[in-house]
């Protein structure tokens, strides 16, 4: 189904901006994706735990987050590629606290 | 020649017949227990020793049964009979205080008409709790004496009721565990099996992709109804659901959202076609894959899918949830190769693999199938062996009064 031996981070659905990692990565680590057969690489540019997740594009505040070819949240601040995608930069669309 | 016993088996190499309990009613087991029901909560220490020590004996126990709502009283009364005629009890000892909202009459009534031999035990009428315990335990040994003449007899494995569940999630549950587990409940509904995924929350941010596979406009419109109430309820609570939906393990796993934490979820429900919406611990009217409403929480989800009449629960985990159920085996399943190291003692299916490895999903699907199988055969589980299966509880909506 995938290839994860060589490429360290799952991307999920072509359409996705976020990739999961399945180990722990230090920052500046060169990470390989394969979408759709084609590889590119990235470079993280902080620590990301294992099974989180990184910007593969620039999400612009505001912005879709997608994984799963879905859209998982929205971006709380401009998020760069390479850069740790989680619950301090991201906020769910459907429940969270009123505004006040 | 030694004779051997006959195993027929399916083409994809698991066996098609499973030896089970079959009851007056019609429903099948794969275990033989005598329930021992405790009505309220009050009742749940009489319960629990008057069912420690005695081989076939399971104790239910859970937090309800009073100063509830009309309304969530009658829910519990409904999940105690489901639990008491789940193919997997032969006999049923219920443990009642005397004094509690729940009609208890209604309760042995039913229980008694599906035909399961069934005993009462009232801790006020006896004087009290030590008196109640010696009375109890009479009653449960010649319950389980009368269960232990059932015999397992061959039965097609589709006449199985499937209970799917997934616990202590992280980001290796959406693309290893749940998907695995979903390849099998592909490959048991198209046998003719019934399924029931659960967990309302875990529908909030995939309805849509939930919805598209509904049967019936009707199951279309009660997926939308049941997740739209459930997201209405959170927020008329508060609103926010983070570190509860996902919960701060969740999160620490990776997951962000309840909307990244319910696309991976809802992979564990398969591909087919969504035959309608079951209310917590409903019968499903017919065979298929069917989805249940109620919660996440894993005391209160488990007893709806077994009082559903789920005779296996299939539960899939990141970071590793240890309880099992007393009233069915739970297979646990997980994709994350430092759970399964670290908590092999609770983990019966490994599909790290399709993580680290790159391996088939459907392999892992049917390895998950064949544990399924072998489970409902009659081998242990990991939660049956480790025995952590008291934490259980009745899941109500209402306020306590």
């Amino acid at each position: 189904m995938r290839d994860t031996r060589r490429a360290h981070a799952l991307v999920i659905h072509p359409r996705d901006n976020v990739a999961v990692v399945l180990y722990d990565l230090a920052p500046g680590t060169e990470v390989e994706t394969v979408v759709r057969g084609r590889r590119s690489h990235i470079t993280v540019r902080e620590r990301i735990p294992a099974y989180h997740k990184f910007a593969l594009l620039r999400i612009r505040r505001g912005g879709r987050v997608v994984k799963y070819g879905e859209a998982i949240g929205e971006a709380t601040a401009n998020i760069c590629p390479g850069a740790h995608v989680h619950v301090h930069n991201v906020q769910s669309r459907r429940v969270r606290p009123r505004e006040g | 020649m030694r004779a051997k016993r006959q195993v027929v088996e399916g083409r994809d190499g698991v066996p098609e017949t499973i030896p089970v309990f079959r009851r007056s009613d019609g429903s099948v087991g794969v275990r033989n227990y005598v329930a021992v029901l405790s009505t309220v909560a009050c009742a749940n220490e009489v319960a629990a020793r008057i069912a420690a020590g005695i081989s076939g004996a399971r104790p239910f126990l859970h937090h309800r049964g009073c100063g509830q709502l009309q309304s969530d009283l009658r829910q519990v009364e409904r999940t105690l009979i489901g639990l008491g005629t789940n193919g997997n009890v032969g006999a049923v000892l219920l443990v009642d205080l005397g004094c509690e909202g729940i009609q208890v009459d209604r309760v042995q009534a039913a229980i008694q008409q599906a035909g399961r031999p069934i005993q009462r035990v009232s801790i006020q009428a006896l004087g009290g709790s030590r008196r109640a315990i010696r009375v109890g335990r009479d009653a449960c040994r010649a319950l389980a004496s009368v269960s232990r003449r059932g015999r397992r007899e061959p039965m097609p494995r589709n006449q199985l009721l499937i209970g799917i569940k997934c616990g202590a999630s992280d980001n290796t549950s959406g693309v290893a565990a749940n998907p695995a587990v979903g390849q099998m409940v592909d490959a048991l509904v198209d046998g003719g099996a019934t399924v029931i995924v659960g967990e309302t929350t875990e529908f909030l941010g995939a309805e849509h992709l939930l919805m598209r596979r509904a049967a019936t406009p009707a199951a279309a419109r009660a997926i939308r109804r049941i997740t739209s109430a459930m997201q209405e309820r959170a927020l008329a609570a508060g609103g926010d659901m983070l570190g509860g939906q996902p919960s701060l393990g969740n999160i620490q796993g990776g997951i962000t959202t309840i909307e990244e934490k319910s696309l991976g979820a809802v992979s564990k429900a398969g591909t087919r076609e969504i035959r309608g919406v079951l209310e917590y611990g409903e019968r499903p009217p017919g065979p298929g894959l069917y989805l249940m409403d109620g919660p996440g929480f894993e005391p209160q989800a488990l007893t709806g899918l077994a009082a559903a009449g789920a005779q296996v629960l299939v539960f899939s985990t990141g970071r590793g949830a240890p309880q099992g159920f007393p009233l069915a085996p739970v297979v646990k399943v997980s994709g994350n190769r430092t759970t399964c190291r670290h908590l092999r003692g609770h983990i019966d299916v490994d599909v790290s693999d399709v993580l680290t490895c790159g391996k088939d999903l459907k392999a892992a699907g049917q390895r998950v199938l064949a544990s399924v199988v072998a489970a409902a055969a009659g081998a242990i589980t990991r939660g049956e062996r480790t025995g952590y299966d008291l934490t259980a509880d009745i899941y109500t909506r209402g306020p306590f009064l």
